[in-house]
């Protein structure tokens, strides 16, 4: 949450019900939403370690509200998130010390676990599909997000296919 | 579950004024209850120049009217193979199929060409339309084989290409389009005469992403409105359009499963959509 607020922030100050408000708008309804709270509470932990400072500012018939701005700090910080690259997903590692581990336990049959966790996975797929379809078609970042989970479980989908093949053969 | 069909009604203002019987009336002569599609020990073997292969190995199936089967399973698994068999295109070494509680047994080459053009529709992964053809004849042909009069036929070619988003290219011959638009022009073929069942093998096989959706929302929409698809793909994707999906491994069924019916719920997608910082 830290550095998408941040990145929020980079065009101009704004308060903490615009920032979810804009994170909504953006991602749309495909993303799960962080409530305002997760916002706050993170908006105070960037404050206090500098990334960002508040002000308050005096409303007339509501409570006290604060506008954020990006410190220099934190445009620095937001320049090092754009610098480096993103980790690449990881291999479903629980998923296959099960596998792997299951002959030696004699409490599952691997072809079994394989069938189950491609049940679960094409369920997600369809509940994706379904959701595509609901959102936007104009919201491409929302479209683009959706798509690139079906990718990814598209990829591990292919993978239980390679596991189910290689482990048949040795039955 | 029962489904309607409302496709042969829904379009019933165009349909042909001379209908035959078999064709127009989708609804089970057996009975709704009886499958539209029943297989029982199909074994089918390949021999070629090698190693006889072994493409099916008793496969019993069932498909109800309306439902959407998708078959996954990897290359050289023997998907093409099963969708022949239930085609026609192939006949088993030993076991039955049954098509809308019909035995098809002794149905003869002929007899399969007349089903093919009625009851089954059929799309391939190479679209195979008949390259010097216009994107019209290719589609008003089977119906023109079917006994529609041209005016009827080139009615219900109209409607199909604009429901599929191909009005304006009726003229185009079929190697000026995008394998995504020639997969529409053969999806259009394959449903001219309103089959009951429509085969396909692997229809976004040689699309990219984008044409694999278009397949994909199509496919979801004609099986909405009661169309039964058997549908073959190495896709996970399309497959999981499907409401049941059959995991295919070395000619046997390995796995048959009913997917979610119910809309989408949180479980399962949040955690692949969330993002991390
Ligand atoms: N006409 C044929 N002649 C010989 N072997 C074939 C023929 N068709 C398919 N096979 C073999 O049968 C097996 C299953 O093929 P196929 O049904 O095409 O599988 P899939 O569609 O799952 O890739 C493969 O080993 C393939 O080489
Ligand atoms: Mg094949």
């Amino acid at each position: 949450m830290r550095l998408p607020l941040l990145a929020l922030l980079a065009r101009g100050p704004a308060h903490g019900y615009e920032l979810k408000q804009d994170l909504e708008q953006l991602l749309g309804s495909a993303y799960p939403q962080p409530n305002v709270g997760q916002i706050y509470v993170t908006l105070g932990r960037l404050e206090k370690s500098g990334l960002i400072e508040g002000e308050e500012v005096e409303q007339s018939s509501r409570p006290n509200k604060k506008i954020y701005h990006l410190t220099d700090a934190g445009r620095e910080a937001l320049r090092a998130w754009y610098e480096e690259t993103a980790d690449e997903p990881r291999v479903r590692d629980e998923f296959f010390m099960k596998l792997a581990l299951a002959p030696r336990t004699g409490l599952a049959d691997q072809i079994a676990l394989i069938n189950k966790q491609r049940r679960e996975y094409l369920n997600t797929m369809r509940n994706l599909s379904k959701l595509a379809a609901a959102e936007s078609r104009d919201n491409r970042i929302s479209q683009l997000l959706i798509e690139g989970a079906m990718l990814h479980l598209q990829a591990d989908l292919d993978w239980l296919e390679r596991c189910q093949e290689e482990l048949e053969e040795l039955e | 579950m029962k489904r309607v069909t409302p496709r042969a009604t829904s379009r019933s203002a165009t349909s042909r004024t001379a209908p035959s019987p078999d064709a127009e009336d989708t609804r089970s002569p057996g009975g709704e209850d009886t499958p539209l599609l029943r297989a029982e020990g199909l074994v089918k073997t390949h021999y070629g120049e090698g190693a006889p292969a072994h493409a099916v190995r008793g496969v019993d199936l069932s498909v109800r009217q309306g439902e959407f089967v998708a078959v996954t399973g990897p290359s050289g698994a023997g998907k093409s193979t099963l969708l022949h068999l239930l085609g026609g295109l192939q006949r088993p070494d030993s076991g039955s199929l049954w098509l809308d509680g019909e035995c098809t047994d002794a149905y003869s080459e002929a007899r399969w060409a007349v089903e093919r053009r009625r009851r089954i529709g059929i799309v391939f992964q190479f679209f195979n339309l008949v390259s010097n053809l216009s994107v019209a004849d290719n589609v008003e042909l089977p119906a023109l084989l079917a006994g529609l009069s041209p005016r009827q036929a080139r009615a219900e070619r109209e409607l199909l290409l604009d429901e599929l988003g191909l009005a304006g290219k009726e003229r185009s011959m079929p190697g000026e389009l995008s394998g995504g638009e020639q997969q529409r022009v053969a999806l259009a073929r394959a449903l001219v005469n309103h089959p009951q069942l429509l085969l396909a093998d692997e229809p976004a096989g040689s699309l990219d992403s984008k044409g694999t959706r278009e397949v994909t929302r199509l496919l979801s929409r004609f099986h909405q409105r009661g169309q039964t698809i058997v549908l073959v793909t190495h896709d996970a994707r399309l497959a999981s359009a499907a409401d049941r999906v059959i995991s295919f491994f070395d000619g046997r069924i390995a796995d048959d499963a009913v997917l979610d019916t119910t809309p989408a719920r949180g479980t399962g997608i949040s955690g692949v959509l969330e993002l991390r910082d």
